[in-house]
């Protein structure tokens, strides 16, 4: 039985169509992307298997690739994860402060993931949107200029848009 | 780029001397090959290069940083230095911080005295760390029954991995996780499934991968090495038998490029292990009640010599034979053959797995045409009947570096069999007459048959020969490869059809101008037939008055008086049960160096002969390559070379030639009677003529024999049995 | 003048969409190439002239570059974009995608007629969702004009362009990084040589370059590369997107003349911030050596004026610290991302980065010892130069920049356990 979808698998073979016939591999980065978001954000070994599988890979090749590419996940996440720079610029705008205060909303750590299984806090490195530091990104989207010394609201206002309540 | 062809000459000098060396080659092969020590830890010969240790770094006259001598190409009139301040400063900062995070466990590891790490420390390691945080712990890996992990010791050289993919042909290890988190291993708990994967522990410059089974047992210094040769398949690969206090502690591969290059399987590696296992240590003979006692070497010798005198006066020589391992050696084999002629008989064999025998001495010699480099160069390979990656591991090693250069290889095989190297055509299939006939049909109707005159067999013939589309692929790639061999194995040579497996393999060859290569089981085959131990030659291929009987006929029909030298019939020999209580109605005489069922059931004597590492001998490979050996330990007990026991047995009856000294001394007596460098050459099947029918069409094709079933020694091996119990994929023995 | 390259569009409503690029003169340059068949040595020359240098980070002529690639040999070759963009303090290639892709699709089909390559790809960083978006929508609008895909405007010319999303990982802005990221493997550097030139995505000749650098080319061939030439200097040409971050008024991309004076530059993005002053500024990106504030206003933006300041241009990435700024804890943060970006397969980087890492931690968290500068130094001088790709190198750089000018704030720190400047952040 495969965990892959129909619909998971079409998009996986667009990907594969960009790459000449026999590199096939090429696709393994958006595929393991397309199944770690069908997953609820996560892989499992049993989803890289049938990547390699499906991409015709050893296993070993594909395992390499999800643990070296940071926005793979190997250990279940919250729905939403919330990425925040902590890097030199978004530094030098207070992403401390962004911490502090997510950490301190969402009664977690850096690392760590809500007890209701909604949110997870992740640190990550320079976001490429440095003009706009402090920066997060949660799913596709960026959030930018969250300073709470200049903009108070912008932290709650972004969780309660992820909760869904605005 | 330079492209004249005069330009096959560079300039360069290292450390102030001069040297002309071919261009294209990295610096440190010129320097390994001038005696130029240069450190390195992710360079070696046999990988691909992945200059990330960066501990090989020199300084080039005009490079702004230092090279790695392992990646950087020599040029006209480059100037190297790889002692100079600059480079020996570069190298020491390598080796600091290739040790900042590796355990300070020397006197507790294995690799101690044979550490890359710890030699190479010695020469650049600071007196003193500078690093005082805490060093890196990493999770140990279960590798299966072999190879052990402490991966806290691995410095990320890459070579296991790069090894795995290149020559292992399975990609089982990688690197996971990026930068100082990366580990080196397989993700997932998995026994390394490759035939080769023992190497591995000789690639690891450090202590993180090592032998299971020698874990803990020795220090390197203690050891003594002897050169040898591993028994178990017909490539012959140089081993080292290492040894304490006159035990055998580890085998490790010996280098020789024209055979095994710097490998050996892991049936090599640890068979070992199952040298001692059940082994008889006394002569033995069987009492008035049935039961086997201990006795001293005459009297056992003695009653050998009664009972077989009293069989051969009332009912001749030809009611006494003898059946031996293919894995003999040469000296063994022509002693053994010799003890039999002189008594009269030229029932002697040891084609134990062999059911169709009616070719008879036309198959005078089964060898290789190609040495085994030169299967490297190959651009077309058909392989016929043989689970070559596991029938000979490094045989099929030599197939995939063809591949890897863009050959095409096709098989005729029975479905379970798969390769780690590609394959174009592959007929799956239970027989193998019907396919190959259709290829020499294909063959044939392209007007490629000269004066071989198959038409009657293959055209105007009873059977109707279909020929499919995947023959034709297979002539095809056959005529148009430039360089094509073909390559019987031990399905095909076990085949119930055999000779007309052998006729069309051959006419398949001669019409397709390819060479015709022929891999036999056991490590001594082809020094079997040459030494004479065969129903229809006697040494040096000289035919005998009158054929004896084979072994097949020698089971079905057992002699009053048989010798089993080196055999363990119930397991080695084609058959049922019945067969092996059959052949023990006779008198038996056993030679060997373990108890098995027959033995212990139905031998009458039991004479102990030497065992693995115990004693000299020569094998000669499947190429023709004639290899001596000089044993590593003593005899175990009472137990005695084989070439003694025989010298005693003929000196016993009184029968002339036997006055031997030295196992040099048979060989040299052998060598006489061969025309031993025409034998690297000498092409399969001489006066060959086509067959008039196709014999047995319809025979099913046997199943491979496992990896680690071959034969009593490795059968022993309790880690191999351990580690083949883990294993999937190959063999599916269903 | 300003926002004459990449931003030319930005001002244009919907500034991304095909009419408002070809409102602007977009795929002209394309057109004429194509209608009266220049040729790519033409073409070239031209590139030449103009003396763009790779927007990346190194700097190399992209002309020269071009020329590298043998056109003559048969078979496949690529064209590949960087946009990669993970240089901490980098930014400006994101809003080149965001809002004028086509720019970027225009020049990467013509660096394909050029370099003799029929496939392109775009490498985008994983985290980039919405200029993947902003690209991809681009693609499909090209692709349906007849503009990209096979026989570009009925010229007989075939150009596939793709984009490939990145995963998280700064070391495949690393070009060969980048290749075998590609190629479905992890993103580690290989050893050069070979060259892509010669052996880049799959084995076949390759050219890589910066987004900004390709995006240049439409405008640069449009109004001659002698034009694109005069707006920089005769060492660089052109004008050049530089991201200002840090503590200015107001931070943000902004395209000027190569060689502006520093003060210009920072006085666009609306001086420092209120009430403070300038220390220090990393000039091109994380990796570039720190230069203090006073000797910067000196200085002006080009390679050549930073060079002679002991720093670079690198991707023009200007990160400003105010007087509030505790150096050893911004160095920290810096190794802790080299440490962390490290792709691990050399040994000084592995294991260099890890120990200044630790060191500077060490450090920052007070506890460290007076001996712990000296071997920071030493420990970066002995990765400078032993690596296979310049990540080494840039993990060493600032470390040894940051001890050059503020050790005293290091020794502070190690003898009084704590900063020697409050920061409000
Ligand atoms: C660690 C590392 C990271 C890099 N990151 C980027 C990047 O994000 N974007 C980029 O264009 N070049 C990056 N580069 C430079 C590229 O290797 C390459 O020089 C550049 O893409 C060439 O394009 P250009 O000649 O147009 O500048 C990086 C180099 C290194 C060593
Ligand atoms: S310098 Fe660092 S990032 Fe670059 S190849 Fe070496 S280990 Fe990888
Ligand atoms: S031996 Fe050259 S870098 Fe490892």
């Amino acid at each position: 039985m495969s965990m892959i979808s129909d619909s998971a698998r079409s998009d996986i073979e667009n990907w594969v169509d960009k790459y000449p016939a026999e590199e096939k591999q090429s696709a393994v980065m958006a595929a393991l992307r397309i199944v770690q978001d069908e997953n609820s954000g996560s892989l499992t070994t049993e989803l890289m298997n049938e990547v390699a599988t499906l991409l015709e890979m050893p296993e070993i090749a594909v395992y390499e690739v999800a643990t070296f590419y940071s926005m793979y996940e190997l250990k279940l996440v919250g729905r939403h994860k919330i990425c925040v720079c902590t890097n030199i610029s978004c530094m030098l705008n207070n992403s401390k402060a962004v911490v502090d205060k997510l950490e301190d909303k969402l009664g977690v750590k850096l690392g760590e993931t809500t007890a209701d299984g909604e949110f997870t806090l992740k640190e990550v490195e320079c976001l490429g949107a440095c003009v706009n530091a402090p920066v997060v990104q949660v799913g596709e989207n960026y959030y930018e200029h969250l300073n709470p010394a200049i903009n108070p609201d912008k932290i709650d206002q972004l969780l309660a848009e992820l909760r869904g309540e605005s | 780029m330079e492209s004249s062809a005069e330009q096959n000459i560079v300039n360069i000098e290292i450390n102030d001397i001069s040297l002309q060396v071919e261009p294209g080659q990295m610096l440190i092969e010129v320097a390994d090959a001038n005696g130029v020590a240069i450190p390195r830890f992710c360079y070696h010969k046999k990988l691909s290069t992945s200059a990330n240790c960066r501990m090989c770094l020199v300084e080039v006259e005009k490079a702004p940083k230092m090279l790695p001598a392992c990646a950087t190409q020599v040029m006209n009139g480059m100037k190297v230095w790889t002692k100079s301040p600059k480079a020996i400063a570069a190298q020491k900062s390598v080796m600091e911080f290739l040790l900042i995070n590796h355990p300070l466990d020397c006197p507790v590891c294995d690799q101690g005295g044979e550490c890359d790490l710890q030699d190479i420390a010695m020469g650049y390691g600071g007196d003193q760390t500078r690093y005082q945080e805490r060093r890196r712990i990493v999770k140990d890996k279960d590798y299966g029954a072999l190879v052990s992990t402490e991966m806290s010791r691995c410095i990320h050289c890459t070579r296991c991995v790069r090894f795995g993919e290149e020559v292992g042909g399975i990609a089982e290890i990688g690197g996971t996780g990026r930068g100082d988190h990366m580990e080196i291993g397989t993700y997932v708990q998995k026994s390394l499934s490759s035939e080769l994967s023992g190497n591995i522990i000789d690639l690891c410059p450090v202590g993180a991968l090592l032998s299971k089974p020698f874990l803990y047992s020795a220090r390197a210094w203690e050891l003594q090495s002897y050169l040898s040769i591993a028994p178990h398949d017909a490539v012959g690969s140089n081993i080292k038998i290492q040894t304490r206090n006159g035990k055998i502690m580890r085998v490790v591969p010996a280098d020789n490029e024209e055979v095994n290059e710097s490998w050996i399987s892991d049936r090599d590696r640890f068979s070992y292990l199952g040298a001692n296992e059940s082994r008889v240590t006394s002569p033995m003979v069987r009492n008035s009640s049935g039961n086997l006692v201990e006795t001293n070497w005459q009297a056992a010798l003695d009653t050998v010599i009664k009972s077989f005198t009293e069989i051969i006066a009332t009912d001749g020589g030809s009611a006494v034979g003898a059946i031996a391992s293919p894995s003999s050696s040469v000296e063994e084999f022509y002693l053994l053959q010799k003890f039999m002629r002189g008594l009269g008989s030229n029932n002697i064999d040891f084609r134990l797995q062999q059911q169709d025998f009616s070719a008879g001495a036309e198959q005078s010699a089964p060898k290789l045409e190609l040495s085994l480099q030169e299967i490297e160069t190959q651009n077309s390979i058909f392989i016929i009947g043989s689970d070559i990656q596991r029938e000979q591991p490094l045989l099929s090693h030599r197939v995939r570096k063809a591949t890897l250069a863009g050959a095409v290889v096709s098989t005729i095989n029975p479905k379970t069999i798969e390769f780690n190297f590609a394959i174009s055509t592959s007929v799956k299939t239970d027989k193998l007459t019907p396919a190959l006939a259709g290829v020499a049909k294909e063959l044939l109707s392209r007007g490629l048959g000269g004066d071989l005159n198959l038409e009657q067999l293959l055209t105007d013939g009873a059977v109707n020969i279909a020929v499919e589309a995947e023959h034709k692929e297979i002539a095809d790639s056959l005529v148009n490869g430039e360089n094509s061999m073909v390559l019987l194995g031990a399905l095909a040579y076990r085949d119930q059809n055999q000779s007309r497996i052998y006729s069309l393999a051959t006419a398949i060859s001669k019409m397709s101008n390819s060479s015709l290569n022929i891999v036999t089981e056991g490590a001594n085959a082809l020094g079997g037939v040459l030494a004479g131990a065969v129903p229809y030659h006697s040494a040096g291929k000289v035919e005998v008055s009158e054929c004896g009987v084979d072994v097949a006929e020698m089971i079905s029909n057992p002699p009053k008086g048989v010798v089993l030298f080196g055999v363990e019939a119930d397991k080695d020999l084609a058959g049922d049960d019945s067969a092996i209580d059959s052949l023990g109605s006779g008198f038996v005489v056993a030679i060997t160096p373990f108890m098995d069922r027959l033995t212990y059931e139905h031998a009458d004597v039991v004479l102990p002969l030497a065992g693995f590492g115990e004693s000299s001998g020569t094998f000669v490979n499947a190429e023709g390559r004639w290899q001596s050996f000089s044993g590593a330990v003593k005899p175990l007990g009472e137990a005695r070379p084989g070439w003694k026991i025989l010298r005693v047995l003929g000196s016993s009856a009184e029968l002339q030639g036997f006055e031997l000294d030295s196992s040099e001394q048979v060989l040299n007596e052998v060598k006489a009677l061969c025309d031993v460098t025409a034998d690297k050459s000498e092409p399969e099947i001489s006066n060959w003529s086509a067959p008039t029918d196709l014999g047995n069409i319809e025979a099913e094709m046997v199943k491979p024999i496992p990896l680690y079933e071959v034969d009593a020694v490795v059968r022993r091996s309790a880690p191999l049995q351990e580690q083949a119990k883990k294993l999937t994929g190959g063999v599916d023995d269903v | 003048m300003a926002n004459q390259v990449c931003f030319r569009n930005n001002h244009l409503e919907n500034s991304w969409s095909l009419s408002a690029y070809q409102s602007n003169g977009g795929y002209e340059v394309l057109k004429k190439i194509l209608s009266e068949k220049l040729t790519p040595e033409e073409l070239i020359e031209d590139i030449k002239l103009s003396n763009l240098r790779g927007r990346g980070g190194a700097g190399f002529p992209t002309g020269l570059k071009w020329s590298f690639m043998p056109r003559t040999v048969d078979g496949q070759k690529y064209i590949v974009c960087n946009s990669d963009e993970g240089e901490p303090g980098t930014c400006k290639d994101r809003d080149i995608l965001r809002y004028n892709p086509h720019q970027l699709i225009e020049g990467m089909i013509i660096a394909g007629y050029c370099i003799d390559a029929s496939v392109g790809y775009n490498y985008i960083r994983g985290e980039f969702w919405e200029p993947y978006a902003r690209f991809e929508a681009a693609l499909e609008e090209a692709r349906a004009a007849g503009l990209l895909g096979d026989d570009i405007l009925g010229s007989g010319f075939n150009f596939q362009l793709h984009s490939h999303l990145g995963a998280g990982a700064y070391v495949c802005g690393e070009e060969t990084a980048l290749l075998n990221s590609i190629e479905g493997k992890k993103g580690q550097p290989r050893f050069k040589p070979p060259f892509p030139a010669g052996f880049g995505l799959y084995g076949r000749p390759t050219t890589i370059n910066n987004t900004e650098s390709l995006a240049s080319i439409p405008v640069i061939l449009a109004k001659g590369g002698q034009w694109f030439l005069e707006q920089g200097l005769p060492s660089a040409g052109g004008e050049k997107l530089f991201s200002v971050s840090g503590h200015v008024n107001r931070p943000g991309n902004y395209e000027v003349p190569m060689g502006m004076p520093f003060s210009e530059l920072l006085e666009m993005a609306g001086g420092v911030r209120d009430g403070h002053q300038l220390k220090a500024v990393i000039p091109g990106g994380s990796s570039t050596p720190v230069v203090p504030g006073e000797q910067m206003m000196d200085v002006n933006m080009d390679y050549d004026s930073i060079a002679s300041a002991g720093s670079m241009l690198g991707a023009g990435s200007v990160i400003v610290m105010d007087e509030t700024t505790c150096m050893p804890r911004v160095l920290t943060r810096l190794a802790y991302f080299y440490y962390e970006e490290s792709c691990g397969q050399c040994t000084p980087c592995r294991e260099g980065t890890g120990w200044l890492s630790r060191v500077t931690q060490r450090i920052e968290d007070g506890v460290g010892v007076a001996a712990d500068i000296e071997l920071l130094d030493s420990v970066a001088g002995n990765i400078e130069g032993t690596t296979i790709c310049a990540l080494g190198d840039a993990a060493a750089m600032p470390v040894r920049s940051f001890l050059k000018h503020y050790r005293d704030e290091f020794q502070y720190h190690i003898d009084h356990k704590k900063c020697m400047v409050e920061s409000d952040w």
